[in-house]
C-alpha cells in the first residue's frame, strides 16, 4: 500500500487512531490526511478542496472536527484521532434513510461531524444543526437531506429501527 | 523541510537560538497549510511546531484582565460560557471565522501572527484594547498594545525570533459591542469587509478588516462618536464616509472593490450605531 520512498528526515509518531495505538514514520511534509489514506490504508477519509474549505476529509481529533488537509501529521503525536471508519453501520442509518447522500464525496465528511453533533446534543443550546454542519460543504444533494438526516439521529429515529 | 518539535516554552526558545535563522512558527496551522511546501524549494524550511506546549493553553482571569495563552483556539473561546458573557463579540468572531473544523484548530495568537488584513479574529481583539505578551529567546517578555502593532502589510512590531506567548484584555464594562464580516456566504468565507465596535468608558472603538493594509482603528470617525457628533451629528450613511476616509485605503482585488467595500462599511456602522449615540441619528 505504501510505496512511497522513505523520506531523508523521516519523523516517528505515535498516537491513537479509532482506538488503536498507532505508529507512523513520515515525511514531516506529510498531511494527516495523505499519512491515513497511504500509510495507514484508511482510505474513508477524502480529500476534496485541500484547503480547509470543504470538510470531505474532517477527522475528529481530541473529539473534535477539524479538516484533516490542514493538519501536518506530527501534529497529532500523542494525541487521539478518529476517522469515518470508527463509525457503525447504526450511526450512519439515518443518514441513508433521509437521502442525505448523492454522489458520496462529501459524505465521510458529512457522516464525521453529523455523528461527533448526535453525540453532543448540549452543541444545540447554542448553535443550529445547519451552523454546526457549516463547514462540510455538498455539491448535489442540497442540504435539506442532510440536516433531517442529523435531526433524525439526534432523536434516535435510525438507532432504534436497529436496536 | 525540517519540523522542530519542542515539548516546552523553554525548549522552544532554545530551538530558536540554536537555528542560524529563526523557524517558521505554527500552532493550528490553517494558513499555513493552505500554501503547504510540499515541492520545490520551500521545502527548505523549517518550521517550529508549538501546538504540544499545554503551557500556553490556558484560559487566566486575574489583575482585571483576560488572559488567553497562545495556544487558546477559537472553539476553546466559544464554549467558554464566562468569555460569552464578558467578552461576547470574541465568541461572535470566532463563530465566523469559518467553520467548527477551523474553529478548532485556528488560534487567536496565530490570526495575530499572520497578519492577514481580513482577519477576523483581530478586529475584536483590538477593540477591546487587547495587547499581545511577546517572549525573546533570552527569556524576557514585553507586551505590546495590538492597535500599535501594524505597522504596514504584513510588517508587526515583533522580531523573528520572538514569539507571542499570550493575549491580555482588560476587563471593562461595555455599553454597546457588535461584530460582523461581509462575505460571499454566511460559513466559510473571508471577509470582504468586516467591522467590530465597542462602547465602554475608555470611549468607542471602532475597528476594521479587509479595508487597508492592516487591520486597524479608525481614530477620526472614533473621535467623532467620543465628542458625540459635535452638534453636527451622522443622518445617513454617506455622512460616515470622509470620516472614515482617513484612515482607510480599500483595493479592488479578488473579492470585492475599494467602492463597495467603502459603500458597505459605512453603511454596516450606521446601521449598527443608529441611535446607539447622538453622533449618529
Amino acid at each position: 500500500m505504501n510505496n512511497r520512498p522513505e523520506p531523508t528526515n523521516a519523523i516517528e509518531i505515535r498516537f491513537m487512531l479509532n482506538g488503536r495505538e498507532t505508529v507512523a514514520r513520515i515525511d514531516p511534509a506529510e498531511r494527516l490526511l495523505d499519512t491515513l489514506r497511504y500509510s495507514l490504508d484508511m482510505t474513508g477519509t477524502k480529500e476534496g478542496c485541500a484547503e480547509g474549505e470543504c470538510g470531505a476529509c474532517t477527522v475528529l481529533l481530541d473529539g473534535v472536527p477539524v479538516d484533516s488537509c490542514l493538519v501536518p501529521t506530527y501534529q497529532v503525536r500523542g494525541r487521539d484521532v478518529r476517522t469515518v471508519e470508527s463509525l457503525t453501520p447504526q450511526e450512519l442509518q439515518p443518514l441513508l434513510e433521509t437521502g442525505a447522500t448523492q454522489c458520496g464525496a462529501c459524505t465521510p465528511g458529512v457522516a464525521v461531524t453529523g455523528c461527533w453533533l448526535r453525540r453532543h446534543p448540549e452543541l444545540l443550546e447554542t448553535h443550529s444543526v445547519r451552523e454546526v454542519m457549516a463547514g462540510n460543504l455538498c455539491r448535489c444533494t442540497g442540504y435539506d437531506g442532510i440536516v433531517e438526516g442529523v435531526e433524525a439521529a439526534m432523536r434516535g429515529d435510525g438507532m432504534k429501527k436497529k436496536a | 523541510m525540517r519540523a522542530l518539535l519542542p515539548n516546552s516554552l523553554k525548549e522552544a526558545m532554545a530551538m530558536i537560538t540554536a537555528e542560524p535563522s529563526p523557524p517558521t512558527p505554527m500552532a493550528g496551522a490553517t494558513d499555513l497549510l493552505v500554501h503547504w511546501p510540499v515541492l520545490g524549494a520551500a521545502r527548505d524550511r523549517t518550521y517550529l511546531d508549538l501546538s504540544a506546549l499545554r503551557e500556553l493553553r490556558t484560559i487566566r482571569w486575574d489583575n482585571g484582565r483576560l488572559t488567553l495563552g497562545a495556544m487558546t483556539t477559537y472553539w476553546d473561546v466559544v464554549r467558554d460560557d464566562r468569555i460569552g458573557k464578558e467578552f461576547p463579540l470574541l465568541v461572535a468572531a470566532a463563530r465566523q471565522v469559518g467553520a467548527i473544523q477551523i474553529q478548532a484548530r485556528g488560534t487567536w495568537a496565530g490570526n495575530i501572527a499572520n497578519a492577514s488584513p481580513a482577519a477576523d479574529g483581530v478586529p475584536v481583539l483590538m477593540a477591546y484594547d487587547a495587547t499581545a505578551e511577546l517572549i525573546s529567546p533570552d527569556g524576557k517578555t514585553s507586551e505590546v498594545a495590538l492597535d500599535r502593532f501594524y505597522s504596514g502589510y504584513k510588517q508587526m512590531a515583533m522580531r523573528k525570533d520572538q514569539l507571542i506567548t499570550a493575549i491580555h484584555l482588560p476587563r471593562r464594562a461595555h455599553s454597546f459591542g457588535v461584530f460582523e464580516k461581509v462575505g460571499a456566504r454566511r460559513a466559510q468565507t473571508i471577509t470582504k469587509v468586516g467591522v467590530a465596535a465597542a462602547h465602554s468608558d475608555a470611549g468607542w472603538r471602532i475597528v476594521v478588516n479587509s479595508v487597508a493594509p492592516t487591520i486597524r482603528r479608525c481614530r477620526t470617525l472614533e473621535r467623532f462618536l467620543d465628542a458625540g457628533g459635535s452638534g453636527k451629528p451622522a443622518h445617513r450613511p454617506d455622512d460616515l464616509v470622509p470620516l472614515l476616509a482617513p484612515d482607510i485605503s480599500p483595493i479592488d482585488d479578488i473579492r470585492s472593490t475599494a467602492a463597495y467595500r467603502r459603500t458597505v462599511l459605512a453603511r454596516l456602522i450606521y446601521h449598527h450605531l443608529r441611535g446607539r449615540t447622538p453622533a449618529i441619528v
